[in-house]
């Protein structure tokens, strides 16, 4: 992940699909075959558990997004696709870190997830998991102060999102 | 009938394998083309009681290719069924021939036993995995119970929408164990994210109706799309009302007879040159079920550079995927084609449309560029267009032709005069070599009446050829000719006109193999001609043979390439017409 993670050629799919074996290896193939780029993909079931819901951030500077959104419906286990403009979503996406903090840093990486409201998860002698939950923007922003100490391990979730009431 | 009552009345517990073969009786399923093994073989029990026929093939991709062949000459969808593992994997070629083409197949494969699933069990593979790519949807069957539902599925997705392929994957296990029958109807169908248009919205009707009666030069663009809808009634009354000349893509040749005036005959890299010029200079193409595909259009930023385009098609992903859609009408083609026409009634279109200066020029392009190949022979050596026009005429109008891939293909749909819709099966997309045999089996189980000709070139016969044992074996009569170059002829002449005539491993040797003396191994009579004469009486004596099959090697003339050609990566302009029109332009 590189640190602007969104730009103008990036746009958000979510996309509900049937519960199903091998749905995501479909959607995923579609992407592959066609020349599409997944910049991020988060999966999960809603709350009717027939269904998920796919939220893809696609890279459009190779392939339309027109392209991409009718080629993804012609999946028989497509059931709805909806664009979401980023100014019109509300996004979130999860975040955790290991950082190398021993004694010295350890207070000042505490204070810093604590300006971000996120939190410690674990404690080790000389490490420290950290979380955050929050915007894509906001979890670039902690990625970037964190990458001045020592990142043994990160992992982002992809975001997901929904439209805005 | 009595069948399919027991079926409906009988709420009795019956197996997998049973479940299978009556949803396809359901289905009206008159005939399986396949070959078992290990893992379908609970399957091949109740077919020795079903009345449907099952024609055992001799390679897994002869049972794909027919069951396509049945689907191209009746419209029903072919069905196919083989085993496990490496029959799948022989079977995905068809899959991705009836996809690209929309043909709509149903593929049954047997798989191990759900238990082994992952294992890398003896014949397994990931058939669901494989064939994602190449069929409109599958399904790998996890409950025997789900068996019914899933068959009427498939067959919905099969042949509703835009047509194509699909698979059903059945473990073992499944097969072997118990369900309580019932027969779904469509509602009870499990497709929530399913969907197809069919009527078109009147707005988008208005506005292509519009278009056509603004264009001075307007060409209908007719592609596949036109027979699998079934419109091909509908396109003559659009032809007749507007007086529009119409272009037929390789898969719509026979859509309008070309016989009619109005009918320029194919388009593309190896089409006419009317054909193409007409397109390039158009004003308008009225696109109806076709899909910009790059053997037609050549150079696509250099395609038909004035026309406005209307693009009806039953799948929107195809609007805008090569050339922007200034008209889309997502519909049926049928219903799209019907509906323009009754908009168009009561338009006073003999004022509106004034087409005379445009049709004019297309008479003066069919004047100065036909078809043409050296008729002065010598030696009598075979021109392979001279077999195919002699067949032609030979043969009743309703024949069937099937063909392959290459310059065989080429020259058969230049030269062939179609009369009839559904009287062509060949490969456009996807281009299988080999295609031509098994195809023309499953055209013939399709349509036991009318006569049934693969032109075939010599490398793909040798693809597919131990079908014709499965002809023999299974009393189905075809006629073969081949036109015996001795080379892969469309690589041959690439290799002439684009790399200083370097042939490289094109060579096939007309000898090798003995095409009479292995046809006759597989039961079929096989006859050798080399001299022109022979040409009319050999294809007299094929056509007065219906208790087998027939084989014909002519030695055709190794060095005739197919003209006109648009060169790969160069626009439709820089057409290549035949030299010997360049030579008659010289001369007058």
């Amino acid at each position: 992940m590189n640190e602007s993670s969104f730009s103008r050629q990036h746009h958000i799919l979510s996309v509900l699909v049937e519960n199903k074996a091998g749905v995501l290896a479909r959607v995923a193939g579609l992407f592959a075959r066609r020349g599409f780029n997944i910049f991020s993909l988060a999966v999960a079931p809603t709350q009717d558990e027939r269904f998920s819901r796919i939220t893809l951030v696609v890279d459009v500077e190779r392939a339309p997004l027109d392209q991409m959104v009718k080629q993804l419906d012609k999946l028989i286990n497509v059931v709805e696709i909806s664009e979401l403009h980023p100014s019109l979503a509300r996004e979130r996406e999860l975040l955790l870190a290991t950082i190398k903090a021993d004694s010295d840093l350890r207070a000042q990486v505490i204070q810093l997830v604590g300006v971000f409201e996120g939190q410690i998860v674990d404690v080790g002698t000389s490490m420290l998991t950290v979380m955050l939950a929050g915007s894509p923007s906001k979890l670039d922003d902690f990625e970037v102060l964190m990458r001045s100490y020592d990142i043994i391990e990160l992992a982002r979730s992809g975001r997901i999102a929904l439209p805005r009431l | 009938m009595e069948a399919k009552r027991e079926i409906v009345e009988a709420k009795q517990e019956i197996t997998g394998a049973q479940a299978l073969i009556k949803s396809l009786e359901m289905e009206g399923v008159e005939v399986i083309f396949g070959l078992p093994g290990g893992a379908i073989l609970p399957v091949y029990d109740p077919i020795l009681a079903s009345p449907i026929r099952h024609i055992l093939v001799r390679h897994e991709q002869g049972a794909g290719h027919a069951a396509e062949g049945y689907a191209h000459v009746t419209g029903r969808p072919g069905v196919a069924m083989v085993t496990s593992g490496p029959a799948a994997t022989n079977i995905v070629t068809p899959l991705a021939d009836a996809y690209m083409d929309s043909i709509p197949i149903v593929v049954i494969t047997g798989q191990v036993a759900s238990a082994f699933i992952g294992t890398d069990a003896f014949q397994e593979c990931d058939t669901t995995g494989i064939t994602m790519g190449v069929t409109k949807h599958n399904w790998l069957v996890t409950d025997a119970q789900d068996i019914p539902r899933i068959i009427a599925e498939a067959f919905h997705v099969a042949t509703t929408g835009r047509p194509g392929p699909v698979l059903v994957d059945l473990p073992k296990d499944i097969s072997n164990s118990v369900m309580r029958w019932y027969w779904p109807s469509v509602d009870e169908l499990d497709l929530p994210g399913y969907k197809f248009p069919t009527v078109a919205d009147p707005t988008a009707i208005n506005q292509a109706v519009e278009l056509i009666l603004a264009s001075k030069r307007p060409v209908i663009y007719a592609g596949g799309g036109i027979l699998r809808a079934r419109a091909a009634k509908a396109l003559a009354d659009l032809v007749e009302l507007t007086g529009i000349p119409v272009v037929t893509t390789l898969m719509a040749r026979g859509c309008i007879p070309d016989s009619h005036p109005l009918c320029l005959g194919m388009p593309g890299m190896h089409g006419n040159y009317t054909a193409v010029a007409a397109m390039q200079k158009a004003d308008l193409l009225l696109t109806l079920g076709a899909r910009f595909d790059d053997r037609v259009i050549s150079k696509a930023t250099a395609f038909a550079p004035y026309a406005k385009v209307i693009h009806v098609d039953i799948d929107p992903a195809e609007f805008d995927k090569v050339r922007h859609a200034d008209v889309a009408v997502a519909a049926d083609c049928k219903l799209a084609i019907e509906q323009i026409n009754k908009a168009l009634i009561g338009k006073d279109l003999d004022r509106s449309l004034e087409l005379t200066p445009w049709i004019d020029q297309i008479r003066e392009w069919q004047k100065t560029y036909p078809l043409v190949y050296d008729k002065t022979y010598s030696n009598g050596i075979i021109k392979p267009q001279f077999v195919i026009e002699t067949l032609r005429d030979a043969t009743p109008d309703d024949t069937i032709v099937v063909s392959g891939v290459g310059q065989h293909q080429m020259w058969t749909s230049q030269y062939w005069r179609f009369s009839h819709p559904y009287c062509w099966a060949n490969s456009g997309g996807l281009g299988t070599m080999g295609f031509a045999i098994p195809a023309a089996i499953g055209a013939k189980v399709g349509r036991p009446a009318a006569m049934v000709w693969a032109i075939d070139g010599d490398g793909c016969f040798q693809m597919t050829a131990q079908e014709l044992v499965t002809a023999t074996a299974e009393k189905i009569p075809i006629k073969v000719a081949i036109l015996n170059n001795a080379y892969l002829g469309m690589v041959r002449q690439w290799q002439e006109m684009f790399y200083d005539q370097r042939y490289s491993e094109v060579y096939l040797s007309p000898d090798l193999p003995d095409y009479v003396g292995w046809a006759e191994s597989m039961g079929c009579i096989g006859l050798k001609v080399e001299h022109s004469e022979e040409v009319l009486p050999a294809i007299e004596k094929a056509n007065s043979i219906d208790d087998r099959s027939v084989v014909i090697d002519f030695r055709t003339d190794t060095t005739e390439k197919v003209y006109p050609m648009v060169p790969s990566g160069a626009s439709n302009d820089d057409i290549v017409v035949s030299p010997l029109l360049e030579l008659q332009g010289k001369q007058s």
